[in-house]
């Protein structure tokens, strides 16, 4: 008797053990594949868009809302963006300046023209509402490899494409997010949809990206997010438009100054 | 102001929204409003009235050219009062030309500029003279002639103004209310020789650095904010003369962002010849994001005013308390109720508001304001608006 109840903590012993490792080989796979997702996006310089946010609310009203966003890669750093808002009429000309960064908080500002005022908005900020929308201001700021932990899942077919399937653990405890599920494509290692959960980890948010072009025959660009919100039952659909890469923008495009001018 | 002079003007204000285009080189947009004022205790001065309704239009002409680096910006603005013959005027907010360099940039022009980084009073804040007639609040301001050289540097941002003219401050009229009917803006009184043709001058250097942003700035010329001189006119009433001082000005402004909170601080010292004086206004700023499990924000605000002068001068904010708490739904229509509230620990007295709007369709904005003001000492600036508390409804049409 004594003899098998060894037996069996030896094999538990070693099923946990090779539990172990394959957790250790998903985290790795995680990682690995989210890291070239991120280099095969890498070296775009700059870029200018202008893009259409359609928010609709659970009975199905929609809103309109108009911008036009600069971007900037940074080496070895989170981006930097200027978004301009041209609709509705009374936020017209209102502008936003972020630089995001891979360790620590981003920082930003919003130039308010009535008032010609930059304001700094607090970084804690990411959980909250970008302009009524269903993204929130994490969602809409760069990938970047240092801010999540990673754990591969399994392969899946999404939109006729094969896709592996990973979680992504925020790093920040700001996030408003305890985990997202992301699906990389196979063939061009492209995000094509996502799923959030809250802090409570409940299902929170999917947001599914289509209509992919490639720019400079290199960086594919999705040219139409959707944002379905589960729990409040809205959503958001982000239309870009005039997507251009490498424009000749620089970090001066980037500072107060070119904020306040921005309209 | 002449009834004709300002029914034309505001004719050329509303031709404006007629020739709403856009294009790359040219554009016009802007807005008009309505707004009534509802008054519910019997006024203090018997020249008042119990409500007062005007109507209010600012368009904005844009012009770029040279591949966006030379831009050219006019924005007139004007508003008739029932009444208030003061508030019934027009300003220009800008007319400048700004032209963009490498790491410079210069404007020119009448514009409109804004330094610091409190909520409730702004210390530091100079180059512009408050339009006090517009709100109480203080928050609308003249547009300033100005040569602006602005620098970007790797340490910073610095800007270097030469200020030509002097704004005077305006002030509600005998029939404006909220007002203080016996200050007379006709017979100002200036410490300058030249009156309000001093040239004055300022500096200030900005910069970042991660989460703290720094402001030190010098001015040097006319005060904005003016003293007052007891006087007694011709047919015997007596009256404020508004008095301004030369004054040089350093400024200080420190913000940071730790936590989920923004620590704010102006710090003022007015050298002048009657009484040299500091000055401070600071506070905390703390968010909450996704409230009551949905999009909404909401803000508190705690800020404390101090200025070495105390009570010996008329000003508002010498021992103040403020706190304030701003909710955003974060809806389609962007509804927002801000609560803020004042009080004075010398004097005793307090001061509420209450604004809240919301947007109907994608032009049209409704604000509801409301104000209280408490105070029994007369020594207090306050003491002028105690039976001013009021409701405010104000419709916007936005192009």
């Amino acid at each position: 008797m004594k003899q098998i109840n060894k037996g069996i903590a030896i094999l538990a012993i070693s099923l946990l053990a090779s539990l172990a490792v394959n957790a250790g080989e998903a985290e790795d796979k995680g990682l690995r594949i989210s890291k070239e997702s991120k280099a095969r996006d890498e070296g775009w310089t700059d870029s200018k868009a202008e893009l259409e946010m359609i928010l609709k609310n659970q009975h199905g009203q929609t809103s309109i809302r108009k911008m036009r966003l600069k971007s900037m890669e940074q080496k070895n750093d989170g981006d930097k963006s200027l978004t301009v808002f041209d609709s509705p009429k009374d936020v017209k000309g209102t502008s936003f300046l972020s630089f995001s960064h891979t360790v620590g908080n981003d920082d930003q500002w919003l130039y308010l023209p009535a008032l010609k005022r930059v304001k700094r908005i607090s970084s804690r900020n990411k959980s909250g509402s970008f302009m009524g929308s269903e993204f929130s201001f994490e969602d809409l700021t760069s990938f970047e490899v240092e801010k999540y932990d990673y754990l591969y899942l399994r392969d899946e077919t999404f939109d006729g494409e094969k896709c592996w399937v990973i979680t992504q653990f925020p790093l920040d405890k700001n996030s408003g997010y305890k985990r997202r599920i992301v699906w990389i494509d196979q063939s061009e290692y492209r995000i094509r949809k996502t799923e959030f959960y809250d802090r409570k980890d409940t299902l929170l948010k999917t947001l599914v990206f289509t209509n992919f072009h490639q720019y400079l025959d290199k960086y594919w660009r999705s040219q139409r997010f959707e944002m379905v919100n589960h729990q409040s039952g809205k959503s958001t659909i982000l239309n870009y438009t005039g997507f251009e890469m490498k424009t000749g923008l620089n970090e001066k495009s980037f500072n107060k100054n070119a904020l306040k001018r921005a309209r | 102001m002449s009834k004709f002079f300002s029914s034309s003007t505001m004719f050329c204000l509303l031709v404006g929204h007629f020739f709403s285009v856009q294009a790359n080189e040219f554009e016009v947009r802007g807005n008009i409003e309505v707004q009534g004022r509802f008054f519910y205790e019997d006024p203090a001065y018997t020249s008042q009235h119990d409500s007062q309704l005007s109507f209010a239009a600012a368009p904005e002409f844009f012009w770029s050219w040279n591949d966006d680096k030379d831009s050219f910006e006019f924005v007139p603005s004007g508003r008739v009062d029932q009444y208030d013959d003061e508030r019934t005027h027009m300003d220009i907010r800008e007319l400048s030309w700004v032209h963009v360099g490498d790491d410079w940039e210069t404007r020119v022009g009448v514009r409109r500029e804004f330094w610091g980084v409190t909520e409730f009073q702004h210390l530091v804040d100079i180059i512009n003279q408050t339009d006090a007639v517009e709100d109480v609040d203080n928050e609308d301001k003249l547009g300033q002639p100005m040569i602006n050289l602005s620098l970007v540097k790797d340490w910073g941002i610095v800007d270097l103004y030469v200020l030509p003219y002097f704004r005077e401050r305006t002030f509600a009229g005998p029939e404006g209310r909220p007002g203080i009917p016996f200050v007379n803006t006709n017979n100002v009184l200036y410490e300058s020789s030249n009156r309000e043709n001093n040239v004055d001058w300022a500096v200030r250097w900005a910069h970042s650095i991660d989460d703290l942003d720094i402001g030190l700035s010098w001015f040097d010329g006319t005060a904005r904010v003016p003293l007052f001189q007891p006087n007694v006119s011709p047919t015997g009433q007596a009256e404020l003369l508004p008095f301004y001082q030369q004054i040089s000005q350093l400024g200080i402004e420190l913000q940071a962002n730790l936590e989920d909170a923004l620590w704010k601080l102006e710090m003022i010292r007015n050298t002048n010849n009657l009484k040299n004086y500091w000055a401070l206004q600071g506070g905390v700023e703390y968010s909450q994001y996704g409230v009551f499990d949905s999009n909404a924000d909401l803000g508190w605000l705690v800020e404390y005013a101090w200025d070495q002068r105390g009570t010996d001068i008329f000003t508002t904010f010498q021992n103040d308390l403020f706190f304030g708490t701003r909710l955003a739904l974060n809806d389609v229509e962007s509804t927002e109720v801000l609560f803020g509230f004042s009080y004075d620990f010398d004097f005793n007295s307090t001061s509420v508001l209450l604004e809240s709007s919301r947007r109907f369709g994608d032009n049209f904005k409704v604000s509801l304001d409301a104000r209280f003001f408490e105070s029994d000492q007369l020594q207090d600036p306050l003491y002028f608006f105690r039976r001013d508390d009021h409701i405010q409804l104000t419709m916007q049409y936005y192009y």
